[in-house]
């Protein structure tokens, strides 16, 4: 056991945290948390293609195409060091989700197709997953593939398709096969949004933004080279997908962010709620130890994962992270009280941060709905780790 | 003792229900797209059906109702999230207008709100939350910021707390000596920053310190949130438990799962406990022995158990709901959102917490009844 890190690890801290916060533009690290529309879509590009160039956008993928040879603590303190400076991450389509899946599963010719447009953002990709009818329980989607000469003809409906709106391409999850267990009969294709036959419809969040899809798929045609690696193996590749996928989602540095920001809030008084009193005090302190508990649960996992498979406490990770998430946005609300009603307020009397304040908390309700719902982590602790 | 409504109060909440059908999430959306944020007509009828009215004298031109009318208003506005501002105007801004008006500002105004003519808003609040934000110059006029005021800009009278003292200013006077800029609030109705400079203002009252009623009047309007809130909760939790009878997931349906069951029973024994104080407040409100002390304390209780079941009902209706519950087009989210606002209006549960603290040692056991 030891605490510090290595003078190398100590190093890769610095290197990071001078390249994070000089590098990319400090425009691009104060965005508004819920903006849209173009500027949105440019600085998430922009960013995106500054870390690209330095290597730093696909640090998970295999190194041949772009991804870096790290430890995974280096990997950790990538991760960490990127959030506490508030730049705005690779886009999880691309760089946790699809990426290494084709990576790992697609012919030489889709990586060769896809891989560098997918770490630059030529691409941006969107998750066509759940269905209406199949949420939790994903493998009953009924969006249908049938084979017509050298084409997959696609039809049916995805939905929650998230930043649909700005979309190239999208990874849908298909039934090929409707006679076989449900598991069994499912491929992973990929689907230009503008082909003909594809129409998006916006769903309006309860913060009032609209960063959700439905995507509708009406006799679209794509040729058979669309496919990820073999027919009816997409619930692998989805498996592979989702364990990506919860990793990178429970966003420790964010929230110590964030919590930190409350803290100096809270601390100037200048709101309907002061550090003055013992109560907000003893919430902040609290949340700042269970914050530590899970960072270092973080880092013990990170830590002693060599062989690249998720660690069992890996699901604590998304439980606890996504709770600590909302409770930090929660404490935001209350300490700006009643100016947290003001959500539309600009250029007034109101801070922007407390006008964002509500909107967050509603929004990030979504944080134990997405993901694998914190029900269905509670599931994979129960199951799968202690066997019950 | 008794918990129950009478059958007249059962008439006027069927009543009212009956005029607010048909207001769902989806009614709401549209309504709440525009300005004012709320349905001027569904406005209007209330006012005809006498519910603007209901809490002032009947010699201005009020019904002569009492708490438990008003409670009865507040909870079926709840139970279908209506924007309309009926605990904003009618209880407090009306409500201070009552109770701190002479006869001739009582005259004039009260038969105006009550037959929906005039909309009044109260502006307490200022924007950085320290402070009264707004100064009274010595020719009488008001300069300073309120912030967020709901119905800010949509209100033809604004009753302003300034030095301790209360003043009736004119919308339009507002607009000539300062300004309004509306905008929308976390649930979807409205608020504006309220700029007065060196604007006309009339002392509501005799002028003199109207600290003592403003507290007052406050926690009557905390009392009637409670009802609003109540019923906000009542329709979550009965939205929740249907979806988790009809919504199959792993070719059952949700309520197959007793992880889920339980935690709506956990709402259950939230609401139904949020009941029987919000209930209890009321009571105390209405009785005629209760002091303004033992009516403050009687809301701080209500609304500290509000916040906290508000927030454990509303985040558990989202989540059981799955992602459905996180849009405008289905009501649970429109539920959480109100409740989010009604929590943070006239001070949370931790201001509560704070206020009840300070007369902890004043008493051994709380006793409920007078
Ligand atoms: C903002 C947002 C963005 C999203 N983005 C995307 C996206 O980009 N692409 C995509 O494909 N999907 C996306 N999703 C969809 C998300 O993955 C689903 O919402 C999630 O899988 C839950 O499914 P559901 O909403 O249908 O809820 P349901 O599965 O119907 O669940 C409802 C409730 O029941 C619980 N539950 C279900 N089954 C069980 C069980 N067996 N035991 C105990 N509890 C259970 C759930 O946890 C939940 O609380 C997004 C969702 C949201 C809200």
């Amino acid at each position: 056991m030891k605490l510090s890190l290595t003078e190398e690890e100590q190093a890769f801290r610095e290197e990071m945290r001078t390249f994070f916060t000089t590098k990319i533009p400090k425009e691009l690290r104060e965005r508004g948390a819920t903006e849209e529309g173009e500027s949105f879509k440019d600085a998430v590009v922009t960013t995106q293609r500054i870390l690209n160039e330095a290597g730093y956008a696909v640090p998970n993928w295999p190194t041949e195409w772009g991804g870096q040879d790290w430890t995974p603590l280096q990997k950790h303190i990538w991760h960490e060091e990127m959030q506490l400076a508030n730049v705005i991450p690779p886009l999880a389509f691309n760089a946790n989700m699809i990426g290494p899946v084709i990576a790992n599963f697609g012919s030489e010719e889709m990586k060769e197709k896809f891989l560098a447009k997918t770490a630059n953002m030529d691409i941006w990709w969107c998750q066509g997953f759940s269905e209406p009818n199949a949420g939790s329980d994903l493998a009953s989607l009924t969006t249908k593939a049938v084979k017509d000469g050298d084409d997959w003809v696609i039809n049916g409906q995805k939905t929650w398709t998230t930043l649909g709106q700005y979309a190239d391409w999208i990874f849908c999850l298909c039934r090929t096969d409707p006679e076989v267990k449900k598991q069994a009969g499912i491929s992973m294709i990929l689907i230009p949004m503008d082909a003909e036959g594809v129409t998006l419809r916006p769903i309006q969040l309860i913060d009032g933004g609209h960063e959700v899809n439905e995507v509708f798929f009406e006799d679209v045609r794509v040729p058979a080279e669309n496919l990820v690696g073999e027919e009816n193996q997409g619930w692998t590749y989805a498996k592979f997908l989702l364990g990506n996928e919860r990793v990178g989602v429970a966003p420790v540095g964010a929230t110590k962010r964030n919590l930190a920001l409350v803290k100096e809030t809270a601390a100037a008084g200048s709101s309907d709620g002061g550090i003055d009193d013992p109560l907000l005090a003893a919430r902040i302190v609290e949340l700042e130890n269970e914050l530590l508990a899970l960072e270092l649960t973080a880092l013990r996992v990170v830590a002693n994962s060599t062989d690249g498979k998720p660690h069992p406490a890996s699901s604590v990770l998304k439980l606890k992270g996504t709770e600590l998430q909302q409770a930090v946005s929660e404490l935001a609300v209350d300490v700006y009280g009643t100016s947290s009603l003001a959500s539309g307020a600009r250029d007034t009397g109101v801070p922007l941060a407390a006008a964002l304040a509500g909107p967050t908390y509603l929004n990030l309700r979504k944080a134990s709905i997405y993901g694998g719902s914190n029900e269905v982590q509670r599931q994979i602790i129960a199951g799968t780790i202690l066997g019950l | 003792m008794d918990f129950l409504l009478d059958d007249e109060q059962q008439a006027l909440a069927d009543a009212v229900r009956g005029l607010l059908k048909g207001y769902d999430a989806e009614k709401r959306r549209t309504v709440t797209e525009d300005d004012p944020g709320f349905d001027e007509e569904m406005w209007k009828k209330l006012a005809d059906m006498g519910v603007l009215g209901l809490p002032y004298p009947e010699d201005v031109g009020g019904s002569g109702a009492g708490p438990v009318e008003v409670a009865v208003v507040a909870e079926e506005l709840g139970k279908v999230t209506a924007p309309e501002p009926f605990v904003e105007a009618v209880v407090f801004a009306g409500g201070l207008i009552a109770a701190c008006g002479t006869a001739e500002q009582k005259q004039e105004h009260l038969a105006a709100i009550s037959d929906g003519s005039v909309l009044p808003a109260v502006a307490w609040h200022a924007p950085d939350g320290s402070g009264e934000g707004v100064t009274v110059n010595d020719d009488g006029t008001l300069s300073g910021t309120k912030e967020p005021v709901l119905n800010g800009a949509r209100a033809d009278l604004l009753v302003v707390l300034a030095g301790g003292r209360l003043f009736l200013v004119s919308g339009a006077d507002v607009d000539s000596h300062g300004s309004r800029t509306s905008y929308r609030t976390v649930d979807g109705l409205r608020a504006a920053e309220v700029v007065f400079d060196q604007t006309p203002a009339t002392p509501l009252g005799d002028g003199s310190d109207m600290s003592e009623s403003f507290r007052t009047i406050a926690a009557i309007a905390r009392i009637a949130y409670g009802h609003e809130a109540l019923g906000l909760m009542d329709t979550a939790l009965r939205l929740t438990t249907s979806y988790l009878t009809t919504r199959k997931q792993f070719g059952v349906t949700l309520n197959t799962f007793q992880a889920l069951t339980f935690r709506a029973a956990d709402m259950y024994t939230s609401l139904e406990l949020t009941r029987s104080i919000v209930t209890w407040a009321t009571m105390v409100l209405a009785d005629s022995s209760s002091t303004p002390a033992k009516v403050r304390e009687a809301a701080f209780r209500s609304k500290l158990q509000v916040s906290k079941a508000g927030r454990h009902i509303g985040q558990e209706a989202i989540q059981l709901h799955g992602g459905i519950g996180m849009t405008m087009e289905y009501a649970v989210g429109h539920i959480t959102a109100r409740l989010t606002a009604i929590d943070h209006t006239l001070g949370d549960g931790r201001d509560m917490v704070a206020a009840l603290s300070t007369s902890l040692t004043d008493h051994g056991v709380v006793e409920p009844l007078p």
